[in-house]
């Protein structure tokens, strides 16, 4: 059975790339493509170290399959600086130590970039229950949570 | 000692070195490292709980097109029964079968054989190919089972007592006089409690990816807490000597002590020596379940007396707790750890390691003590309750101090027990009034507890760049932001900008031998060699200055990041800087650098005083923790963001650990619940946030005072959650976890 | 190496075709939250996915003449949240499929994905039945129109026959005074398959329940259509003993097994406080008609 070949953008760059029909989105970023950021936690959707966004909405790319991607838009943690530039999610978890081993960071970032994106101004609770999906060990989610209210004050801060 | 007090950065939320590459997805783990002409390992594992392995024929895997190695137990290194090899604390006879079954399969999921093909889909169809022979045995899982006098023996060769047994081991804590010191009690409690096994829940599954030349030069990049011990485990069970294997700590993602040992590096190393490819192998989240140490299941009996005034006169623990298939449960930390917060004249605490099939475990954060402590500290509370008395001031009426001889033996130095029990005590939370929401019972709950805490080997080099910065290089893979407490106290003690300091962490070629990232113990060491190497620098350069101003080196002085003359006597010379000292380097006498390796010793145990309160729905059982308090003796917070951090994270797995997570078997003695979907840990909208107090009482013998942190959060936790839901239901649970239908069947059960 | 082929056919009848050509061997690609997951732990092998979400029919959502709602069985949990109205007039069949996994899974996961997946205890099928829904089945006979009470039939399985692809639900018209909820009882807060499911439908005229459905999950081998719990609300101003018999009958009708989610006793016990606390909200959202 020959390879699927699909085209696609990611991060906003055209991308062409060759996977098995089985292939998970999540298999291919890792694989072909070379995009180790979003990370293999479960493979079963329930940890979302895989986060990515498909047509601006957020998904767990280890539920996708590779050749779903043909002529959508994907996102991934690695799009998300510009340049140099961290975003501020990103420049707040640093500044708030909201990760330690990181591994489920790239998720983290990718779901809670979302989330601002449809409710820049979220309740704990809301930003609480939008996160449900992305497991972390380590931290507790006590300092995530913070980081992400303090960089939502700091976009819409921003933004006036 | 000489704790450092004008701190520019100690104590300060500095943004840690490998931060910028774990928020960009740049930061490589060991699942995202590739090398040209990578294969794929699979292994294949026995579905049967126990097993004598008859044949094993891989001929078929062999012959399949993609396929370059297969393995099986006779490629690997026996270490025959009767003769125990010990690296650290393991015993290489129980290591070699636990990566691969040799005459028995002793648990489902237990490698039998190992392939190596051209892609993962290969492996494992190679791996269903391979045809084993086994003769299925009965097998036992619980305690209870296990210990039943028919039960089936795991291991002939196991004794105890002189007859075949399930009981690997007994160890034993003893201080005075038990039966004497319990007749002299006026209220005694004696509680029966049991605990599930759980998982510490790592969310990076275990990886590697191995690559052998032909002449045994080895390559291992692996998700460990050791890079030493991966080398040391690798070169024991491939024979392969140690000087020809590498092995490099990736960023590991999560290990809370699962990651101290190896499942996949010496099965990948025969792998790619047989096949003469690089092989990559990456457990997927089932495998990691079936199949890696999990902690202990546990039983316990727990017996306390005391006076009517609330002293304390003795205790008893009888702690019975899960090894899994081979011997090794954490029988030490629940044994000496339990009783240690209490200053108690009469003291018997036994342990027992019990023999099941089920996976070998492994070290899970302050491995044992929790056990102990749930048990310990929810009879504390249920004797404060028979005693009148308020259940911290039961626990200062008893607190160990300095000068107190430990249950576990060793006489306790200056300790910070009794600052976390006032802290805990002084806290608004501890009097804020519970609500009284519909259909819902609020309660509060304490608890204590303490871990011992390591010290061990450590290196580390600081070597001063050309340019006048600073690259530090240790030996203990990061899973906690300890790189930037080292950046922190480098930065302190040369008096330069933070941001000057690279930490990075060394492999076993580039970095002298430290042992485990486990115990407490990574800041505490490595702190220690980084410490003594900086000052070993700062004699340098204070020595190249003097040389440069033709004084004595006695008479210049290392401040601010610069020499200076160390009074007006010793003559008028512009300060030196770094910078500057470094560009004068090679014509001074060379480079600026300084290594140092040590056995670290000094380390203390920490304690920790936690206050609970929980909320319940009484209608469907649910418990729901909404406000949590860490109070805890941290030595000193060199980096107080990472150190809320640990304390935080301990929280939140002792919350599940307490009300969800739990190992379910079905009929035939398989794990049921191999996922993240039924194996449940806290989500997000699970906790509230988590508030923590940092108690610093500087450990006198580190020099920044430090003391190991990470493993004391964990300890307290079920019981200070069993004791709120206590408060709130006037029901007390002695078996984890309190699940939603068990305490709904509590509650019927009340009325 | 691998046997399975893809397909994304761009119109219904395409799309039947291929799905019945390869007989057993096919699955239905929506949301893919249920099947990727069974390929990966090699529950399912599929050698033809059928891609549906190029099928105008199957991705919209269309207010019909009536007043009812036809919702594409492929639309997924998030964009049905997204529209307009669908969550005033049904917040409970909203918030049932708003309940399945994370928000990553709401991303993708559709009404008809977990229908068809036939599991007894799929969030979105007892509040699909408790609102009367119905859905339309093509086939290489035709099509079809079902109550979403008579699809799942049994655990893993249902009533479709082979080569047919659910297309859409219908949801009737809503007279006024109705209002619909579902509760699932879950030990964490997310994330876990519901232990228990409950929706109820119903609608009010001057304080006095006049209709009811009630649909439970994870409490049989199917979702419960429970008739006795309704007939003792309609008639009712759902006062207290009016809704202690619904939850009495909810409890009688359950046959729940134990399983490592939830035992008999609990599941029995637990559903009518489910159902007690589901007709309050409804009822909430009935008065605010």
């Amino acid at each position: 059975m020959a390879k699927l070949h699909v085209s696609t953008t990611i991060n906003g760059e055209p991308v062409e790339f060759l996977c098995e029909p089985n292939d998970t989105m999540l298999d291919a970023l890792r694989g072909p493509l070379g995009l180790t950021g979003s990370k293999e936690g479960c493979s079963s959707g329930d940890c979302g170290a895989c986060s990515i966004t498909l047509d601006d909405r957020l998904v767990c790319s280890c539920l996708m399959l590779a050749a779903e991607a043909e002529g959508c838009r994907v996102g991934t943690i690695e799009g998300m600086a510009k340049g140099s530039k961290l975003h501020p999610l990103q420049q707040k978890f640093l500044e708030m130590a909201a990760l330690q081993c990181g591994i489920c960071t790239s998720g983290m970032l990718v779901a809670s970039e979302a989330l601002l994106k449809r409710n820049p101004d979220p309740s704990e609770e809301e930003v609480r229950f939008w996160l449900a999906g992305n497991l972390c060990r380590c931290t507790g989610y006590d300092k995530i949570v913070r980081a992400v209210l303090e960089a939502a004050t700091e976009i819409r801060e921003t933004a006036q | 000692m000489n704790i450092v007090t004008n701190n520019k950065w100690i104590g300060q939320r500095t943004i840690r070195p490998d931060g910028a590459d774990k928020v960009t997805g740049r930061a490589a783990f060991a699942a995202d490292t590739a090398m040209p002409g990578m294969i794929w390992g699979k292994i294949k594992r026995s579905p049967h709980p126990h097993a004598r392995i008859k044949s094993i024929d891989t001929s078929k895997a062999e012959a399949l097109p993609g396929v370059k190695a297969v393995i099986t137990a006779r490629d690997i290194v026996d270490f025959p029964i009767d003769k125990s090899v010990m690296l650290g604390i393991q015993d290489m006879r129980w290591m070699c079968r636990n990566v691969m079954a040799r005459e028995k399969a002793l648990f489902p999921g237990h490698p039998v054989a190992a392939v190596a093909a051209t892609s993962e889909a290969i492996a494992a169809k190679a791996c269903d190919l391979i045809e084993i022979a086994y003769e299925v045995l009965p097998w036992s899982i619980e305690i209870d089972d296990a210990l039943k006098p028919d039960a089936p023996i795991l291991h002939e060769f196991n004794r105890f007592e002189g007859q075949p047994s399930n009981i690997a081991g007994r160890i034993e804590v003893k201080k005075g006089d038990v039966a004497q010191g319990f007749k002299e009690a006026d209220v005694i409690i004696e509680r029966s409690f049991a605990t599930r096994p759980v998982h510490q829940g790592y969310i990076e599954p275990h990886a590697c990816l191995v690559s052998v030349a032909p002449d045994d030069k080895t390559t291992i990049w692996s998700s460990s807490q050791g890079q030493f011990m991966v080398r040391a485990m690798v070169a024991h069970l491939t024979g392969i000597p140690q000087s020809d294997i590498r092995a490099i700590p990736a960023e590991i993602g999560g290990g809370f002590g699962g990651k101290t040992i190896v499942y996949l590096e010496p099965l990948a190393t025969l792998l790619a020596k047989k096949s003469g490819r690089p092989v990559k192998m990456v457990m997927t989240r089932e495998e990691v379940m079936r199949a890696t140490g999990p902690t202990s299941g546990s039983k316990s009996t727990v017996k306390i007396g005391a006076r009517k005034d609330g002293t304390i006169v003795a205790a008893q623990g009888t702690f019975y707790l899960q090894a899994g298939a081979l011997p090794g449960s954490p029988i030490r930390g629940a044994v000496g750890c339990s009783f240690s917060p209490y200053d108690i004249p009469n003291v018997l605490s036994v342990g027992y390691d019990v023999l099941s099939n089920r996976s070998k475990v492994a070290a899970y954060r302050a491995p044992g003590a929790p056990i102990g402590a749930f048990a310990v500290e929810c009879v504390m509370d249920e004797l404060a309750e028979a005693l009148a008395m308020d259940p911290l001031e039961l626990r200062l009426k008893n607190a160990a101090r300095q000068g107190t001889k430990a249950a576990h033996g060793p006489v306790f130095p200056r300790i910070g027990y009794v600052e976390t029990l006032e802290a805990a005590k002084a806290h608004p939370h501890y009097t804020a009034p519970l609500g009284k929401p519909q259909g819902k019972l609020q309660g509060r709950g304490v608890a204590s507890g303490f871990w011992f805490n390591a010290g061990g080997e450590s290196s580390a080099q600081v070597n001063v760049t050309e340019d006048g910065n600073v690259v530090v290089t240790t030996g203990h893979p990061d899973i906690g932001g300890s790189r930037a407490a080292i950046a922190n106290i480098c930065a302190e003690l040369l008096g330069i900008d933070y941001r000057r300091v690279s930490v990075l962490i060394g492999d076993t070629a580039t970095v002298g031998f430290s042992n485990l990232t486990g115990g407490s113990r990574v800041l505490f060491a490595s702190a220690m060699v980084v410490t003594q190497s900086t000052e070993k620098i700062i004699t340098t350069l204070r020595e190249r200055a003097a040389r440069i101003w033709e004084i004595d080196p006695e008479a210049v002085k290392w401040e601010n990041g610069a020499a200076h003359p160390a009074s007006p006597n010793a003559g008028q010379f512009e300060p030196l800087t770094l910078a500057e000292l470094a560009a004068k380097a090679p014509a001074q006498g060379g480079p600026i650098g300084a290594g140092v390796q040590l056995n670290t010793e000094g380390a203390e145990g920490g304690f920790g005083t936690h206050i609970c309160d929980v909320e319940v729905d009484v209608e469907l059982g649910i418990v729901r923790v909404i406000r949590y308090t860490a109070v805890q003796d941290v030595g000193r917070a060199i980096h107080p963001g990472y150190v809320e951090g640990q304390m935080q994270g301990g929280v939140a797995q002792g919350i599940g650990w307490a009300l969800n997570e739990e190992y379910i078997y079905n009929r035939d003695g398989k794990v049921d619940n191999p996922g993240f979907l039924d194996y449940r840990m806290p989500v997000c909208s699970d906790l509230p946030m988590l508030d923590t107090v940092m108690v610093e009482v500087p450990n006198p013998k580190h020099p920044q005072g430090v003391k190991g942190v990470g493993e004391v959060p964990l300890v307290p936790v079920m019981a200070a959650v069993a004791n709120a839901v206590h408060n709130a239901l006037g029901k007390r649970f002695y078996a984890l976890p309190m699940s939603p239908p068990r305490v709904l069947a509590a509650l019927d059960a009340k009325e | 190496m691998t046997d399975v082929r893809y397909l994304v056919p761009g119109t219904l009848d395409e799309a039947i075709r291929a799905y019945a050509a390869a007989g057993s061997a096919a699955r239905i690609l929506a949301g893919g939250t249920d099947l990727l997951v069974q390929m990966r732990s090699g529950v399912v092998q599929p050698g033809l996915i059928v891609d549906v979400k190029k099928i105008d029919e199957m991705m919209a959502i269309e207010e019909t003449a009536d007043g009812g709602f036809r919702i594409g069985a492929a639309v997924s949990g998030a964009m049905l949240a997204e529209h307009p109205r669908f969550g005033k007039v049904w917040p409970g069949v909203l918030e049932a499929v708003n309940l399945i996994g994370s928000k990553q899974v709401q991303g993708r996961a559709s009404a008809g994905g977990n229908l068809c997946n036939g599991s007894p205890a799929g969030d979105s099928v007892p509040a699909m039945v408790a609102a009367g829904a119905s859905v339309m089945i093509q086939g290489p006979q035709g099509r079809r129109e079902m109550p979403v009470t008579d699809v799942p039939a049994g655990p893993g399985r249902t009533n479709l026959r082979p080569g047919e692809i659910l297309v859409s639900f219908t949801l009737p018209p809503r007279p006024p005074g109705s209002g619909d909820a579902y509760l699932r009882m879950i030990p964490r807060t997310e994330m876990d398959i519901a232990v228990v499911g409950c929706g109820v439908s119903l609608s009010l005229e001057a304080g006095v329940c006049v209709a009811a459905r009630v649909g439970l999950g994870a409490v049989a081998p199917t979702v419960l259509l429970v008739e006795e719990a309704a007939k003792a609300l309609i008639g009712s101003k759902l006062d207290d003993a009016a809704v202690r018999a619904a939850a009495a009958a909810c409890s009688a009708a359950c046959r729940p097994i134990d399983d490592k989610r939830g035992t008999i006793a609990y599941r029995t016990r637990v559903v009518g406080v489910l159902l007690t606390r589901a007709v309050a909200i409804a009822a909430r959202r009935a008065g605010g008609h």
